[in-house]
């Protein structure tokens, strides 16, 4: 095999947790050394241990340490790195840092500032699915301005209606209105609240689909062609946030995932996508309709299932297309092999509303096995600080079918164990139980309802993990 | 009367304003009774309360806006 010629020689990894440890390894699978940026918080983190350097960029505050775009290049600079991998959250889908980054002479292991500012803007990209001939949730297609002629629209695509801000993420600045004087009362608050956020008050309004499953497709793109490798679903959503995430969705007939994935495509070629990106859609089951939702212009935390399908690992390919090459696999050369689930285990007590639980890790035990994967940032007296988000690692296992892989997270769970803190692990064994999730008769709202029922399984769950 | 202090339940990030445009909820100075909030500390992204535990004056926060707390730590103490 030729020798690759690399521009990447060495890789900083704007970012922590389990990601920063996923990248640091997949860097090093290709040669390339790498620097761990850190905050005081973290200097006694996994991926400061794994990286080959490290650099503290200030006080555990994150916007004071892994939000600021001048300590990162400045760590760059000073270690001669030469490209930066932000990962997910904190810089990942800002354009601004993107720019900085090819500014200061560097490359961004992900798409153009110009490509995230275009996708970022919700609005912008729903006009640009439409325009590949994606389609989208019935609403506006630009953003609001009188309150009479927004009410109008309302009423036209039929209540109840979603007012999301166009800036909007994680979440935030999403409100639901019943009918049109919540309407009225809603709007000028997601306004100000995504002003207050985003400092964009932005808003645009979209029909609410009840009962929808979240299915998104992988893909990458290298500036000119555009591969896909499926989907995943995640309706398993609490708070809108996801916390178990399959690949391949259960439901889907092989017509309707190889529309949803054409889908996808389309529009990654139409605005000539360049890095890993997920396409993320609204699936109505009845209908069998599907809806764009958003494009999100990073890694996401749920890649693994894919690799698990697939084969393939999406961050070595995305440094390989940053570095400048070809798409180094064809359509064709995907395939997708058996059923794989990911769990995502966070610093909470399920028991006790999913309250946040920062502490040490005492004994731990991870479990192993074929089919059986733990991505995380944890060792013995690791003492996880409270200025991040809870995520302390994923779970991941992957068998022949859809079953056989509920066996094995079922068994890969009963091996799991994380002392010194609560997890999200109970709430896992006690959603094995539950026949509609064997079933997967679930949809994005299913989770929360569930929560509420169930409340007294997940601490008869959790009795033996504490 | 005794001074008191008013203690972090968990560790984290110690807020004084409900929001970042907004204005402390308390200044050094003002009288508070009790149950009134004094901050917010985030932990992991999750924003929780602190309360005033006694009526009283407040006479000084050691910890500064949007500082790392730790949990057992005194937030403000009251005259």
């Amino acid at each position: 095999m030729p020798a690759v010629t690399r521009s990447i020689k060495k890789l900083l990894i704007a970012n922590r947790g389990e990601i920063a440890v996923r990248i640091v390894r997949a860097a090093q699978d290709l040669g390339i050394a790498t620097v761990q940026v850190h905050s005081d918080a973290d200097a006694d983190s996994r991926a400061v241990q794994l990286a080959d350097e490290a650099v503290n960029i200030g006080p555990p505050q994150a916007a004071k340490s892994y939000l600021d775009m001048e300590a990162i290049l400045a760590a760059a600079r000073q270690t001669g790195a030469d490209a930066v991998h932000p990962g997910y959250g904190f810089l990942a889908e800002n354009a601004d840092f993107a720019d900085a980054v090819a500014a200061a002479g560097l490359i961004f292991v992900g798409p153009s500032g110009d490509t995230i500012r275009l996708m970022g803007d919700k609005a912008a990209a729903r006009a640009e699915a439409k325009k590949a001939g994606v389609p989208t949730v019935p609403g506006n297609d630009g953003l609001l301005g009188d309150m009479d002629a927004a009410v109008a629209l309302a009423e036209d695509i039929g209540f109840p209606v979603m007012i999301k801000a166009a800036a909007g993420g994680g979440g935030r600045g999403i409100r639901v209105a019943g009918d049109a004087s919540e309407f009225r009362a809603l709007a000028p608050q997601a306004s100000a609240e995504a002003k207050a956020a985003f400092g964009d008050g932005g808003i645009y309004v979209e029909k609410v689909v009840e009962r929808a499953r979240h299915i998104e497709v992988q893909v990458l793109g290298d500036g000119m062609d555009v591969v896909h490798f499926y989907e995943r679903e995640c309706s398993l959503q609490r708070r809108r946030q996801k916390v178990w995430e399959e690949a391949p969705s259960a439901v889907l007939a092989d017509s309707a995932r190889e529309s949803l994935c054409a889908a996808a495509v389309a529009l990654a070629k139409a605005v000539d996508y360049k890095g890993a990106g997920t396409v993320e859609f609204l699936y109505d089951d009845d209908s069998g309709a599907f809806y764009f939702i958003e494009m999100n212009t990073r890694i996401q935390v749920e890649h693994p299932v894919t690799e698990m399908i697939c084969g393939v690992d999406l961050v070595a390919e995305m440094i390989a297309i940053a570095d400048g090459q070809k798409l180094r696999l064809r359509q064709d050369e995907i395939q997708r092999r058996g059923h794989a689930i990911e769990v995502r285990l966070n610093a909470e007590d399920p028991a006790n509303n999913f309250m946040p639980f920062p502490g040490v890790v005492g004994a731990l035990s991870v479990p192993a096995g074929p089919g059986v994967r733990f991505d995380h940032m944890l060792y013995p007296g690791y003492a996880v600080p409270p200025f991040y988000d809870s995520l302390l690692g994923k779970l991941i296992v992957w068998a022949e079918d859809r079953p056989a892989a509920l066996r094995r997270l079922s068994r890969a769970l009963a091996e799991l164990r994380i002392e010194g803190l609560p997890t999200t692990a109970p709430l896992f064994q006690a959603l094995l139980d539950s026949e509609e999730l064997r079933s997967s008769a679930v949809h994005t709202r299913w989770l929360e309802h569930w929560l509420d029922q169930n409340i007294d399984l997940i601490r008869q769950k959790g009795g033996r993990a504490a | 009367m005794a001074r008191h202090e008013v203690k972090s339940p968990i560790p984290g990030t110690f807020y004084r304003k409900p929001a970042p445009d907004q204005p402390p909820y308390k200044e050094v100075g003002d009288a508070v009774a009790k149950g009134d909030t004094l901050g917010l500390v985030e932990v992991m992204k999750t924003y929780v309360e602190v309360k005033a535990d006694d009526d009283g004056t407040v006479a000084s926060f050691p910890i500064g806006d949007s500082e790392p707390v730790m949990a057992g730590q005194t937030i403000a103490e009251l005259d």
